[in-house]
This record gives C-alpha cells, structure tokens and sequence, in this order.
C-alpha cells in the first residue's frame, strides 16, 4: 500500500495538473488564454502516456528483454550495427522523424480554432503515431533492423510487399510536391527570402569543398563556419531586398520558382553528396533542432496569450483555408504530430540497427514520437498567439480575398475576423516583405508566429524582419534537404519497381538507369508541383488533403503489419493496442478519399470540380486561373489525375488492411506462434 | 573528492552531446569503430578517421537503400 503510493502518487499529480490544465484550456469562454496552459496540458498528458501506456506495451504487448540480444550487438561492426548511447540514439531518431510536416500541418488546421488540432495531436500521438513508431521498431529490432517493406513481404506476403513499395513511392511524390510548393509559397514575391535561401546552395558548396579537401570529418568548425555565413546571408538579404536593382532581380513568380526548383531537383540528386548535400545536411539537421529549442524556450519566457478563439465557426467545412467538415478532414491535415506514415520508414531504417539494449526501445520510439508531437503543438500555438486577422489574410486564397490590403481586409472581417488595410500593410512592413496576402503553405505563417514570439525575447520589433527570415529559412533548409534525398530514394525506388520487370534496371552504378529513374521521379513530383502552383485556390487546398491521405494511409500499412505480428505472437488479447489505431485510420482516409473524389461540393470534390470546368467548356466558356481552352482542359485533366489517385490510395488502404485480417485469421487458428523474429539469443554474462 | 567527480560527470555529457550531434548526421564513433575492429578482426587495418567520415557520407545518402531518407 505504502509503496504503491510511493510508486503512483507523483505520477497522481502529473495526471491532476494535466486535467486542471486540460480544464482550463477547454472551458475558456471570451478571454485569451495563456499559452503555457496549451503546453502545460501537452507535457502532462505524455508524462502519463510515458508512464503508464507505454509501459504497458512494452511489458504486456512486446514483452520487451533487457537479456536478449539487439541486432547492433548481434552483428556489430562499428558502421552500420553499432550499439549506442540511448541518449545519443534519441537525438539521431528524432532528428530523423522530425521535418516540416509538425510544423505545417497544425498552423492549417488553426483555421478551426486551437482545441480541435490539440486534442487531435494529443489522442493522435498517445494512441496512434507513438504506437506505429513503438511497435514497428520492436518489429523491426527482432528481424535483424530489416526495412518495412522487407517485413511486410515476410509477414504478410510478397503481393502486399509490392503494393506496399509501390504505395510508398506515390506518397514520395506527393510528399516531394508538396514540400516544394511550401517552398515556392514562401519565397513567390520575396526577395529577401529568395536570396537568403538560394545563398544557401553556394555556402553549402563551399561547406563540402571544405570537408572533402580541406579538413575532413571536422563536422563542427564547418557547421559554425556554414552558419555565421548563413546570418550574414540573411542579413545582406534585408539589402537586397531594398536595392532598386538587386531587388528585382531576387523577385520571382510562383511559376518560375516552380521550374527553378524542378531544376534544382533533378541536379542536386545526381551531384556527389559530399559537395551539396551532406554539408547543407548538417546545417539543416542544427538548424532545426536549435530553432525548436529556441521556440520551446521562447514560449516558456514570453508567455504568449492564445488570440485565436478555442474553436471557430469554420468546424463546420466552409473555412477559407482549406475545405472540408472537421470529420475526416481535421485528422488529415494534422498528420504529423498526431501520427506519421513515414515514421515506420525510419523505425525500420537505421535506428533498429543501433539500439544497445531491448529496454531502450520505449524511450527512443515512443519517447521520440512524444517529442515530435510536442513540436506539433509549438506549432500550433505559434499559429494561434498571431492576431486572427492576419492568419486568414495570409492564408486564404487569392481568389476569395482580392489581393490588395483593401480587398483582403473588407473579406477577412467580414468572415468574422476584424482586420484593416493598415494592420496588413504594417505586418507585411514589420516582416520585411512587400505583402503578406495569401501567403499560402503554412511555413510564412509559422514564421509571422514565431517571429513575433523571438523578438517579444530578443530584438524586439526592430529584429522581428531578421526572425522571420530567419524562420523562412530554417524551414526552406530542410524542405530543400528532403527535395534532394527524398528524390534519390525515389530514384532508387524506381529502379527497384523498372527492376521487377526489367532486371537491369537496377543498376545504380550506371548512368542511363541512374538518369532515367531521376527524371521520372523529379518529373513526377514536379508536375504536382506545378498544378500546385498555378491552382486559384492556392495549390495547399488539392495537395494537403492528397498528402495527409497518403501519410495516414502507410500509418494504416504499418499498422496492420504490426496487428499482424502481435496475432502471429498468440497475443491477440492485447491485439486492441494497433486494431483501434488502424481502425480509425481506416475510416479517416476512406472517408476523406472517397469524399475527395465523388463530393458533390467543387471545392472538396475532384471529379465535380473537374464536371464544373467541363459544363463551362462545353458552353465555350472559360472560368479562371484557365485563359484559355487549352488550359481548361489541362485543369479537367489535373482534376481527373488527382482523382484516380486518391482512388489507388483507397484500393491500396483495402488491399493491405484485407490480406492483413487473412493474415490474422490464419495466425488465430493456428495453435502455436507463427512471427518470424531471428532466433533469441541472451546477452553473454559478464 | 566532489571535483573530479563532477568533471568527469561534465565530460560525459559533452561526450554525449558531441556523439548525439555527429550521429544526427549519420557519422558514428570511429574511437569505438576502430576499438571493435581492432578486438575482433586483430588481422585487418582499421579505415582512417577520413576514410570512415566518407565511407559513413555514402551510407548515409548511398546507393541502394533509402537510408538519409528524410521525413515529412
């Protein structure tokens, strides 16, 4: 009893404050609340979760052994199996999980209010996407640290392991497109922006010349060398932008920037990776783990109070952000955060080959995913602590809000959100850019919020232009890093689907393969781009909601491998802990798949979208961004393709969660274990 | 007796840092690469420090695997 007490009674505490948090944060009526309350509530519910979930799953579910030998001790060879440190293994894993969906993903779906998006990502990560990274590391580090699609062909069969490779390629290409048109929604019109990131490539150039010839391997002179030359960057930038003659010349259309960046793509990732991109990895990785820490402690200092209401009207689907009701698409927009397809990449990639001991497998997967989730929710209230007014100016479409200050205030107030021409023209003035009018993407957004928060602690309004820069940049770093690594690994994923047909094929030493596979890849994601791009609505409303589907589906994949393993484990009774995520992930992205094609509303639905611009051709009419019939019909053909890939997503989602219900059927008549983990061995006695 | 004690605490932890910071960008320990090479392959000559900082860049970004593969 006594000690009982002492076991559970602080942990009765934690759970007491993050109620009395929750409470406070969910009744506010009329007044703004603080901030901290947000992250107070957050912290406390994934203490608990730590706790007590978690723990529960690694003894109940995964029966964890501390004795039994990791894959890095079983085949060490001091470069890819290598037991570590599990503080050291931590930051690798969430440095590796950690991108731009958290941060994108919650400052869209604050056009609903803050709570939905909180409770969201609180359930989301708790129940789900800490779940799927948990589990599939546990998978994964009990075969050898093998891929996720090598297990799904081992455990389910190697049809599903080809639908599954072939699914991730899909969701490659839209995740690609979409990081990209953030980038071109951030830098379109932005001098200041594009200098600063195009300085990038020369001083990334100039990192790898450095760490090839000059001093090899000396990571961290050459990482302070890459960023002092990045704050002067972004220093010179403010010049730039305000020089008659430099400044146009730095100002670029959303169009060009698109062809730029498909440029860009297709050459970076056949460039030797010493030269661009492994240098301007190490700025990004730093980048971003110092700037979240930044936020955190910038939130903690300056207190910020919520000024968007806890809830709007927009719940309801008719929000100028992106379109749809609250159920299914809320739990879409906020993939990341909540829970990550692209997490069990990761938790089956290198992590599983490095973890010393089972036991360290709760803190890094779990542990890790929390961490994410608590950047989701910085995120979020980065997005809400901005005034109303501005959120909707910056992210609303052009064709709903005009596009100068008069237009965008008189339709943004009158959606509810007062606002005036002047407090529009001032925030754009403070930023340091020429307007703020829909600033599409979420990434300008997220750096007015955080802007606002650095500057109440260092600089003030006289440093706010630099932080937001600053933000811009962080965020185009990364998403730049992911274009160019994320099109080599769909290159090769190329060449292993071209293989399965043409052997070959996959060669990677050799050039045509090599060439041919990157153009299909750079081609595929940049034609997304494009439509992207040109689209009135903003590109964000079509590509969002296709790649939060795609996200949330491979969850679904990587969830129904691990049901499978548990019922092949004979321990079907804890099968509850993946079939409710799996469950629910299942009914979000058929649901919003489904709605995304046959909606009869042309602003969420493809196929009646495409009907509208389809009636008006055959009347001889042409209904804009379209100027002319050929573009009217190349919009209907946009919407027909987008259309018939929301309906591979949804055959991809019943296929896999089909063969693994067989899958499970069969492993439940079984009377004995069926899993295939690699034979157990214990760890020798000292 | 508290002094060392706290140094060697300090040293540790900037151990870790600096370990956690290099294997963010996928570069191992080669004190530990070259320590396991030596206690079990005694016949074979470990990499160099640059050769095992350009073997680990290649894994990291290579060919044939999707590992430096980024996330959302």
């Amino acid at each position: 009893m006594g000690t009982a007490l002492g076991r559970h009674g602080p942990w009765a505490l934690v759970g007491a404050l993050g109620a009395a948090a929750l409470a406070i944060v969910a009744s506010q009526r009329g007044e703004t609340i603080n901030a901290l309350w947000i992250v107070v509530a957050a912290v406390c519910v994934y203490l608990i979760a730590y706790r007590y979930y978690a723990k529960f799953i690694a003894d109940k579910v995964m029966r964890l052994d501390p004795k039994r030998v990791t894959p890095a001790v079983r085949h060490n060879d001091g470069l890819d199996y290598v037991p570590t440190n599990r503080g050291v293994l931590f930051g690798h894993h969430f440095a590796a999980i950690a991108g731009a969906g958290p941060l994108v993903g919650p400052v869209l779906a604050a056009q609903m209010g803050y709570l939905p998006g909180m409770l969201w990502i609180l359930a989301g990560v708790v129940l789900a996407g800490a779940v799927q990274d948990f589990m599939v590391l546990f998978v994964s580090m009990r075969r050898d640290g093998r891929s996720l699609g090598e297990l799904i062909r081992a455990e389910l069969g190697t049809i599903p392991g080809i639908i599954a490779l072939f699914g991730t390629f899909l969701i490659m290409v839209i995740l690609l497109a979409v990081l990209a048109l953030i980038v071109v929604k951030a830098l379109a019109e932005s001098p200041w922006g594009t200098f600063t990131v195009m300085s990038t490539i020369p001083i990334a150039m100039l990192m790898g010349v450095y760490s090839r010839y000059i001093r090899p391997g000396k990571i961290g002179e050459v990482s302070i060398l890459g960023f002092v030359l990045l704050m002067l960057a972004i220093v010179a930038g403010g010049s730039v932008a305000s020089s008659p003659v430099w400044g146009p010349a730095f100002t670029f259309t959303g169009p060009q920037l698109c062809w730029m960046l498909i440029g860009y793509g297709f050459v970076a990732s056949i460039l030797p990776v010493w030269l661009l991109l492994a240098p301007r990895d190490y700025l990004s990785t730093f980048l971003k783990i110092g700037t979240i820490v930044g936020l955190a402690l910038g939130i903690a200092f300056v207190a910020p109070h919520m000024q968007m209401p806890a809830m709007t009207k927009f719940v309801d689907g008719t929000g100028p952000v992106w379109a749809g009701s609250l159920f299914p698409f809320l739990f879409i927009t906020i993939a990341c955060g909540a829970v990550s397809g692209f997490h069990a990449l990761i938790s089956s990639g290198t992590t599983p080959k490095l973890i010393a001991s089972e036991s360290d497998a709760r803190f890094i997967g779990y542990g890790g995913m929390l961490m994410e989730s608590f950047v989701a929710i910085m995120a979020l209230v980065s997005a809400c602590v901005i005034d109303p007014g501005v959120y909707f100016t910056m992210n609303s479409p052009a064709a709903l809000i005009g596009t100068t200050p008069e237009t965008a205030a008189a339709a943004v107030s009158k959606l509810g959100f007062a606002t005036t021409p002047e407090i529009i023209t001032q925030t754009a003035a403070d930023v340091g850019e020429r307007t703020i009018i829909s600033r599409a993407g979420g990434a300008p957004t997220l750096a007015v919020g955080m802007a606002h928060i650095i500057s109440s602690a260092i600089g003030g309004k006289a440093m706010m232009a630099f932080w937001y820069h600053f933000a811009i940049l962080f965020e185009a770093l990364f998403i730049l890093t992911a274009v160019d690594a994320g099109t080599r690994a769909c290159r090769f994923m190329v060449q292993d689907l071209v293989a399965l047909a043409v052997p070959s094929f996959k060669n990677t030493t050799s050039w045509g393969p090599s060439i041919a596979a990157t153009a299909i890849s750079v081609g595929a994601w940049g034609y997304f781009l494009y439509q992207g791009v040109t689209d009135p609505l903003g590109g964000i409303n079509t590509l969002w909601p296709l790649f939060g589907i795609s996200n949330q589906m491979l969850a679904a994949v990587a969830l129904t491998l691990c049901t499978v393993v548990i019922f092949k484990m004979k321990r079907e009774r804890y099968a509850f802990v993946t079939i409710i995520p799996t469950a629910w992930l299942c009914l979000c992205t058929l649901t919003a798949g489904w709605q995304k094609i046959f909606s009869a509303d042309p602003k969420i639905g493809f196929l009646a979208h495409a009907e509208r611009y389809a009636g008006a051709a055959a009347e001889g009419k042409i209904l804009a961004p379209a100027k002319n019939a050929d573009q009217m019909s190349q919009i209907i053909l946009n919407d027909r393709i987008d259309a018939v890939l929301a309906a591979l997503f949804i055959g991809l989602v019943i296929a896999i969660a089909g063969f693994g219900i067989a899958a499970c059927l069969k492993a439940w008549r079984a009377d004995r274990w069926t899993a295939l983990e690699t034979e157990p061995r214990l760890v020798a006695a000292e | 007796m508290q002094q060392p004690n706290l140094r060697d605490r300090l040293r540790t932890l900037s151990k870790c840092v600096c370990d956690g910071a290099r294997l963010m960008v996928g570069q191992g320990d080669y004190a530990a690469y070259a320590e396991h090479i030596r206690r079990t392959h005694p016949d074979r000559a470990p990499m160099t420090e640059v050769e095992f900082f350009r073997n680990r860049e290649n894994a990291r970004f290579g060919v044939g695997n999707t590992s430096g593969f980024r996330c959302c």
